[in-house]
């Protein structure tokens, strides 16, 4: 319940943010909404020396357009992003994930940058990044760089990012016209995706069924090759590795995730392009 | 015009709502100002030896007051080959068995330091698999040869199914379950300088705590007072004092200081007492008119790693109940209590009734598909008929009364049966993807089963409130209410003149306290009498004030006052006047209730799921229920007491199983691992009200407390069967979850 | 280090140790014990209070995280002159309480969720608790409740 001591530290400026990092090297941890990282310390699970609060750089929460570009500022909450009326017009997908994470109190606190950065496999926006071919914006001593969504998620729980790197945007190209689902699969209401589908036109991104969030490859292939989405779906399982756990054997979440694709393929492929 | 019955809220809301309850972590009593804060450290391991444990370190931590082992405990343990230690000594059982408490000066230090306690494991084979454990290949307890710690496998009458032209046989597991009350389990504690101690324990019975408390500390029990704060929940994990509660005790003698103990939610999901745990190998035969002549129960009850609750009195009950609603001419019941390496299971809502429903109910819906019939038919054919009762069971249970097939036809018609069937016959010639799935449970149980009395006084105080003080220990079930109803209607009194006080032994030094839906049958008919023996006193005084015969005056209680019988102008006396003339002794009346009779609660559910096909998920989309209790007080909380019956029952269906690995580790020891269900796994419930008094108590009130969550289980789990029985499924084991559902499509399509 | 935190209308200014947890801050720093703990988890919502006005789970706040910000519990609903807030007397009239451990976690998410859409259907309300515990009463009168509190007919 109570996490190992730390020091706390306040970053006013992203620049403070990176030189903060670059101090405290291996022992300091970046805390945005604090909804990944908390619960991992309260339950000892990590335990940071240091960490440095970022939720106070209000200049990274925002949604804004750039020509065909959405840029969303790393600290927005899921709550805000889900109600954006510039990001449900012009990239629903994340409009509508952002609001299928967690539970209210999850989205007040949560935010799009700490999500990606945890790289969680099982977390909802990174798949539905990886569907909207985003790109990631990240901050270092060195300056900025973009890292495109296909390259960001490494390995579980790691990123492409250096330690000493802050996210602080994240861009996607416009969905307006493109047809877009979600599926999100769980017992309950508040659980964490069993396995989760994202549709975006032909992007399919994968939940859970890899130890990163993954693209349907061969679905993607199958649907440029012309087949419709029920024969691409069948693919949806190739060359995934998803966890083997009681609750849900790799075998039930390949099933899964094929029956997923296959509703998201049809949905999104029958839904009223732009808004929710 | 009289409150019974009417809707009341609860006079206990207020400060619920505005500052919140006193539970046992928000008391700021005086005599625990200074107190030290404990944790204990536990198993990690599911049994091991205990190598070495070495606390140096721990005890150089910064806050630390003290480290001690079971080496320090000089309290006697436990007796008996199987006794349960205070702490763990020399082999652990389970994971989550209390090893080594710490005590810091703040509550932030506590894991810091219990992270310091280095304990040395040498792990033995850990027994999980109930054959494993009945094999007897690894036993728990040295100077044992076996580990079965209740009961025996006997051998069954070969010729019970002889007549039958049907017999149906399967093993089906009720699988164990966390009671998760929202609020863990805390102690405070404190000596006083009178030699006494005090303990606020959250707890359902102050007087059983106290008791324990007392033999385990070696004292008198006059020298222990218990008080029960605000509880925030119990469901039967709270029955008394855990061991944990006696170290407390111990622990603040040793160190001179008042001690405050509030678990984590990890430690609860693994230390407190786990529910159900039993595996049920149900035969079941008759004819094919759907007449039952036979049934055959066969329970292994999981104890867990120490004989409590489950070892006896739940598989007692289920013994007992085995029969159900039915007039079954031949029935037989094996029970044993296995031991193995997990927590320890005691009672959970309902505690040996709803695993004798669920097997019941299950075979009766298996005979039914076998045969051919609508499980509505079957159960009509076989229920008990209001005329014969008073029943007596082949198992031994007297049912007082029942109107069982009027509360199915009740709940069938209200759920609107035949149009469900309709729409199910419907979707399955469509071929449709999610199916419709209707399931029936009727259900009979046994309240206020225990055979232990209640105590109840009532005073009238000179300014002509009353006050009454109720043995029974209520802990959101809104007793208060209903009692402080009962007194006001008795006595004409308003209710906001009446006081409700339970919990401190101190004030009720005798009593039992709240389990086994007892509270509002026994307390509240102990609070009766004594209100009868009050009203007798008064009588007598009020005669005497008004100048004329007791015979002649009566309480108006209109008016809440003593007037002569058909000469109202003739003056009336108050309560208050009544009251101070009541003497030195006042006028009171303490009454201890020792003819205990239990009830027998029933209804019936009707549960309407969808299941996906596809995926294998099963949603819950209407549950309508009787559940027929006697005469309800208050229907406010009477609908409560249900609602939160349903959906724990519901949960057991669908959702919930503590589970362990191989290993004895526990797979679902947070509330991020173990699926509590949600607002969003519920639809709206559907009541339908009965009333079928008993005659076994002055009220004629059975228990409510459990019912609801006894039917719904069966009602949720024949339902997800029954979507899928036009597939050739027959039987989905609980929780029905997705992946169950999907393998047991997979196994009927392929004939397995 | 120091946090300047309002609490239900109120500054307060204390010394804490920097991992200090919202909820402990203000049950112990404070005394406002009326928001509870029932997990370790972040799963059970007992410790909802508002941040700013949002609903948040005060257990996985850091006391650090609030400096500066507004927070309102149970405590702080009720007006001046003791009347209570419709949602805290919906509860009551609804039955949406039994032992009252989540009450003040789920009141104070119930606030929230009514001034975020203050015209729920019954299945929005059910959805929007997802993150709040109660093992009592089923949910069925606290439903009812926050329809009650948002002024429609309870039944929906
Ligand atoms: C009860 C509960 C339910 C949840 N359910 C879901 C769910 O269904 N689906 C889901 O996807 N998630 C779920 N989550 C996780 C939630 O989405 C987290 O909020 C999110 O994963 C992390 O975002 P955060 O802002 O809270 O990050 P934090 O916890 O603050 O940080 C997470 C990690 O990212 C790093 N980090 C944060 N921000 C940045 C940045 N800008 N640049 C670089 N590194 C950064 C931190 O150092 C840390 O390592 C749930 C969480 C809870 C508590
Ligand atoms: S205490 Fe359970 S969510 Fe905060
Ligand atoms: S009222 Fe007891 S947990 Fe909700």
């Amino acid at each position: 319940m109570i996490p190992v001591g730390f020091s706390y530290r306040r970053a006013s400026t992203v620049d403070e943010a990176v030189g903060l990092l670059g101090e405290y090297g291996d022992e300091g941890k970046l805390l945005a909404g604090g909804h990944s990282l908390l619960p991992l310390m309260k339950l000892r699970l990590a335990a940071p020396e240091v960490l440095v609060d970022i939720a106070p750089l209000a200049d990274l929460r925002y949604v804004r357009t750039d020509g065909d570009t959405v840029a969303i500022g790393a600290l927005s909450r899921y709550h805000d992003l889900h109600h954006d009326e510039v990001l449900r017009q012009h990239a629903p997908l994340l409009a509508h994930v952002a609001g299928a994470i967690g539970d209210p109190q999850v989205r007040h606190r949560g935010t799009i940058g700490g999500s990606l950065a945890h790289a969680d496999a099982a977390a909802d926006l990174p798949a539905a990044l990886l569907a909207s071919d985003g790109v990631l914006v990240a901050q270092g001593p060195g300056g900025r760089r973009e890292i495109p969504a296909g390259e960001f998620f490494l390995d579980p729980f790691t990123t492409a990012l250096q330690p000493d790197e802050l996210l602080v945007e994240i861009r996607v190209p416009g969905q307006d016209g493109v047809g877009w689902a979600f599926e999100k699969f769980t017992r309950r209401s508040i659980d964490w995706a069993i396995v989760g589908v994202a549709v975006l036109g032909q992007s399919v991104g994968l939940i859970n069924m890899a130890g990163t969030p993954i693209r349907a490859t061969r679905v993607e292939e199958a649907l440029a090759g012309g087949a419709n989405p029920a024969e691409a779906a069948e693919l949806a399982a190739e060359g995934t590795s998803p966890p083997d756990e009681p609750h849900a054997s790799a075998a039930y979440r390949q099933h899964l995730a094929r029956v997923l694709t296959g509703r998201a393929l049809e949905r999104a492929a029958g839904r009223v392009p732009a808004g929710l | 015009m009289s409150v019974m019955g009417t809707r009341v809220v609860r006079i206990e809301d207020h400060k619920l709502i505005t500052s919140g309850g006193s539970y046992v972590d928000d008391l700021r009593e005086p005599e625990l100002t200074g107190a030290v804060h404990a944790m204990f450290v536990r198993s990690p391991i599911a049994h091991a030896r205990i190598g070495s444990i070495d606390v140096s370190a721990a005890r150089e931590a910064p806050g630390v007051v003290g480290v001690f082992t079971a080496d320090d405990l000089d309290i006697a343990f436990a007796p008996g080959p199987t006794g349960e230690p205070w702490l763990a000594r020399d082999r652990v059982r389970y994971v989550g068995e209390p090893v080594a408490l710490v005590l810091t000066e703040h509550p932030y230090q506590l894991a810091d330091v219990a992270e310091l306690v280095d304990i040395d494991y040498d792990p033995l084979d850990a027994v999980i698999d109930l054959d494993d454990a009945l094999s007897g290949r690894t036993l728990l307890f040295d100077g044992t040869d076996s580990n079965v710690a209740g009961g025996k496998a006997k051998p069954f009458d070969e010729k019970l199914f002889d007549d039958c032209e049907v017999v149906v046989t399967r093993t089906i597991t009720n699988q164990r379950v966390a009671p998760a009350p929202l609020e863990v389990r805390g102690a405070a504690c404190a000596w006083g300088e009178d030699g006494r101690l005090t303990m606020w324990l959250s707890t359902q019975n102050a007087q059983i705590a106290r008791d324990i408390l007392a033999g385990g500390l070696g004292v008198d029990p006059g020298t222990v007072r218990v008080i029960a704060p605000d509880v925030g929940g119990g469901f039967g994990a709270k029955i008394g004092a855990d061991p944990e509660a006696v170290v407390l005790g111990w622990a603040s003698r040793r160190v001179g200081r008042p001690v405050r103990w509030f678990e984590t939610r990890s430690e609860n999901l693994t230390a407190m007492t786990h529910g159900r745990g039993q595996r049920h190998t149900v035969t079941i035969g008759g004819r094919r008119d759907g007449t039952v002549l036979a049934y055959r129960l066969e329970v292994v009850q999981d104890a867990g790693a120490y004989p409590r609750a489950g070892a006896g009195m739940l598989p007692g009950f289920t013994r007992l109940m085995a029969p159900g609603v039915y007039r079954i001419p031949r029935v037989e019941v094996a029970t044993r209590s296995v031991l193995t390496n997990t927590t320890p299971i005691a009672a959970y809502r309902g505690a040996g009734r709803p695993e004798a429903t669920a097997a019941i109910e299950r075979a009766m819906d298996l005979f039914a598909a076998e045969i051919g019939m609508d499980p509505a038919e079957v159960r009509r054919i076989n229920f008990i008929r209001p005329e014969e009762f008073p029943y007596t069971t082949p198992s031994g249970a007297s049912y007082d009364t029942g109107e069982y097939a009027k509360a199915l036809d009740a709940v069938l018609s209200a759920g609107g049966y035949a149009e469900l069937r309709a729409e199910q016959a419907r979707r399955r010639e469509a071929g449709d993807v999610v199916v419709l799935g209707l399931g029936i449970a009727a259900y009979v149980e046994i309240t206020a089963g225990d055979g232990m009395g209640e105590s109840g006084r009532v005073d009238v105080n000179p300014d002509g409130t009353v006050t009454a003080y109720t043995g029974s220990s209520p802990h959101g079930q809104g007793l208060h209410t209903s009692l402080a109803m009962l007194l006001s209607d008795q006595f004409g009194v308003p209710m906001d003149k009446i006081t409700i006080r339970h919990g401190d032994t101190d004030e009720v030094p005798k009593a039992v306290g709240t389990f086994a839906s007892r509270s509002l049958q026994l307390g509240g008919s102990v609070l009766k009498q004594a209100g009868d023996q009050v009203i007798e006193r008064a009588k007598e005084i009020a005669a005497n004030l008004l100048e004329a015969s007791p015979d002649d005056v009566e309480l108006n209680v209109d008016q809440g006052a003593w007037q002569v019988r058909g000469a109202p102008s003739g003056g009336t006396v108050t309560w208050a006047q009544v009251a101070a003339a009541a003497g030195e002794d006042g006028l009171s009346a303490d009454v201890w209730y020792g003819d205990v009779q239990p009830t027998f609660p029933f209804g019936a559910h009707l549960a309407v799921v969808e299941v996906d096909t596809l995926t294998g998920k099963a949603v819950l989309r209407r549950i309508i229920a009787v559940d027929d209790a006697g005469p309800v007080v208050n229907p406010v909380t009477f609908q409560g007491q249900r609602h939160g019956g349903l959906a724990q029952g519901v949960a057991q269906a669908l959702l919930e199983e503590m589970s362990y690995d191989a290993d004895g580790n526990p797979t679902t020891a947070t509330l991020a691992d173990y699926p509590f269900i949600t607002a969003t796994e519920l639809p709206d419930f559907e009541l339908v009200d009965m009333a079928t008094p008993t005659t076994r108590n002055p009220l004629g009130v059975k228990g409510i407390g459990e019912a609801a969550t006894i039917g719904s289980t069966p009602a949720v789990q024949n339902a997800v069967v029954d979507a899928l029985a036009h597939l050739g499924v027959r039987h989905i084991e609980m929780p029905a979850t997705p992946q169950r559902v999907w393998q047991a499509i997979n196994d009927a399509r392929e004939g397995r | 280090m120091k946090v300047t935190i309002e609490v239900n209308g109120r500054s307060t200014v204390e010394e804490v140790e920097d991992r200090t947890l919202l909820v402990h801050y203000l049950r112990d720093t404070l005394g406002l014990t009326a928001t509870n703990v029932g997990c370790d988890t972040t799963s059970c919502g007992a410790c909802t209070v508002l941040l700013d006005g949002e609903s948040v789970k005060s257990c996985t706040v850091l006391a650090a995280q609030a400096d500066g910000h507004r927070v309102t519990t149970v405590e702080g609903l009720t007006g001046e002159g003791g009347e209570l807030h419709p949602v805290q007397r919906a509860f009551s009239n609804q039955h949406g309480l039994q032992c009252g451990f989540c009450t003040p976690g789920m009141i104070m998410a119930s606030v929230s969720i009514l001034a975020e859409n203050p015209k729920p259907t019954r299945q929005e309300v059910r959805e929007a608790l997802e993150g709040n515990l109660c093992r009592c009463t089923g949910y069925h009168n606290i439903v009812s409740a926050v329809m009650e509190a948002s002024g429609q007919e309870v039944d929906g």
